[in-house]
């Protein structure tokens, strides 16, 4: 069942064992912002993924010394761009996550999602 | 009278559609006393009622099961992708599928990207030349994330939150206003560097207009936002913002009318490794960095207080 590459692909597991304690800190935590945390631990173990694909060993960054110009020599340019695009949405989902749990505070007065559900649940029975 | 309408609201005086479509400001958060009231009554009811565990069997229960299934169904996932993992090929390897020795599009990109595009730097040739669009996306993202963002921090703003910039001083702190001093300039100085280097270097728009928010964000913490609406305000932001992507928009989007098939812009590429080389890429960079600087500042000073 188990491939052979595990241990020689130690960053993609790490990667992989960081999104699941983002995601089960995504399912556990009742506090939104620790939520919103947890998110972001994925996000990181995309990157680390992403960058850990594009690395070839023993090559260097993509940036072109004394006109070499053989894929011989350059690791795989495309994951850094993927990463640079992930980063920028991570942090405008990050902003727009926030801002929403702070118009949820100012409403309920408590970060606790359970309680902003049964709270939620009884206005919808009272109307 | 129409443009004089557009040029006011340009300059943010007063906006156009107010009270003219349905347009209305939000309603501020103003609890009166019997509603705060009324909200302590229902968090003390819920306290004792639905949160204490011991009468509420069946919440007891389903918290109980929810936890249990929440940790099996994570350790569950986690190990099928640590399946999946060992099953990959191994990392840093050279066949591996994507990687330019056996990929004809990463091959592409460092083979002919220094011809192409006229960078040094492949990442910089390939976000901001063959996926410019892409790059184009990205910072439309961020712009309309901070709008967001402002829409739903202002027009709500409860009692707990002063207007005034007065309220918002500086710490006053000396030791961080010595230090703020020192370092903001060679922040910025740096920040400009990464910018204007990022087809030749490490670095970019991205990396260096990150840079540069934090120095903003150093300057108002050292020496208050009074200080730092002497040269960016709302007002600013809207320009900055306005004007990089228009040009970005401009600068791109012509490509379409050449029947969209490549992003060629006709600017002699020059020397590669010349700071004014590689046609486009240069202005977009900057474009890029005027645009996450201003957006890194502005989710600071919204969060901080509400509005810039």
């Amino acid at each position: 069942m188990l491939g052979g590459n595990l241990l020689a692909n130690y960053g993609e597991s790490i990667a992989m064992i960081l999104f699941g304690i983002g995601f089960s800190n995504l399912l556990l935590q009742r506090n939104l912002i620790k939520k919103i945390l947890g998110l972001n631990i994925m996000d990181t173990a995309i990157y680390l993924f992403l960058a850990q694909k594009g690395y070839i060993m023993g090559r260097a960054a993509p940036i072109v010394v004394d006109g070499v110009q053989s894929v011989e020599a350059y690791i795989n340019p495309v994951p850094s761009g993927l990463v640079l695009t992930g980063i920028v949405v991570s942090v405008s989902v990050t902003a727009l996550m926030l801002s929403l749990t702070i118009r949820l505070y100012r409403r309920y007065r408590t970060l606790d999602l359970d309680e902003i559900s049964a709270r939620i649940k009884k206005e919808h029975q009272k109307n | 009278m129409k443009h004089d309408r557009f040029d006011r609201w340009l300059h943010g005086e007063r906006d156009s559609l107010l009270n003219r479509v349905e347009l209305r400001p939000q309603l501020e958060y103003a609890p009166s006393e019997e509603e705060l009231q009324k909200i302590q009554e229902e968090h003390a009811f819920l306290r004792e009622k639905v949160f204490q565990l011991e009468q509420n069997y069946k919440l007891r229960l389903f918290q109980r099961l929810y936890r249990v299934a929440a940790v099996v169904f994570c350790i569950v996932f986690t190990s099928i992708m640590l399946i999946t993992v060992s099953w990959l090929p191994k990392a840093g390897d050279p066949s591996n599928p994507a990687n330019p020795d056996s990929n004809e599009v990463s091959a592409r990109y460092i083979e002919r990207g220094l011809q192409e595009t006229g960078a040094v730097n492949i990442v910089t040739g390939m976000i901001l030349d063959y996926r410019a669009f892409d790059t184009f996306g990205e910072s439309n993202v961020l712009f309309v994330a901070t709008i967001t963002v402002m829409i739903l921090l202002r027009g709500s703003s409860g009692q707990e939150e002063e207007p005034d910039n007065q309220l918002h001083p500086g710490r006053e702190d000396v030791i961080l206003m010595k230090v703020a001093g020192l370092l903001v300039p060679v922040i910025l100085i740096f920040g400009i560097y990464v910018i204007l280097n990022g087809h030749l270097s490490p670095g970019g728009g991205f990396s260096g207009g990150t840079i540069i928010g934090a120095g903003l964000i150093l300057y108002v913490n050292a020496f208050g936002f009074a200080n730092i609406q002497r040269f960016f305000t709302e007002k600013t932001y809207k320009i900055i913002c306005f004007c990089a992507l228009t040009f970005y928009c401009l600068a791109k989007s012509y490509s379409f009318y050449t029947g969209a098939n490549h992003l060629d812009s006709g600017i002699p590429l020059g020397t590669p490794g010349a700071i004014l080389s590689s046609g486009l890429i240069l202005p977009l960079n900057i474009c890029v960095g005027l645009v996450v600087a201003c957006t890194m500042y502005a989710f600071y000073a919204l969060f901080r207080k509400g509005g810039f």
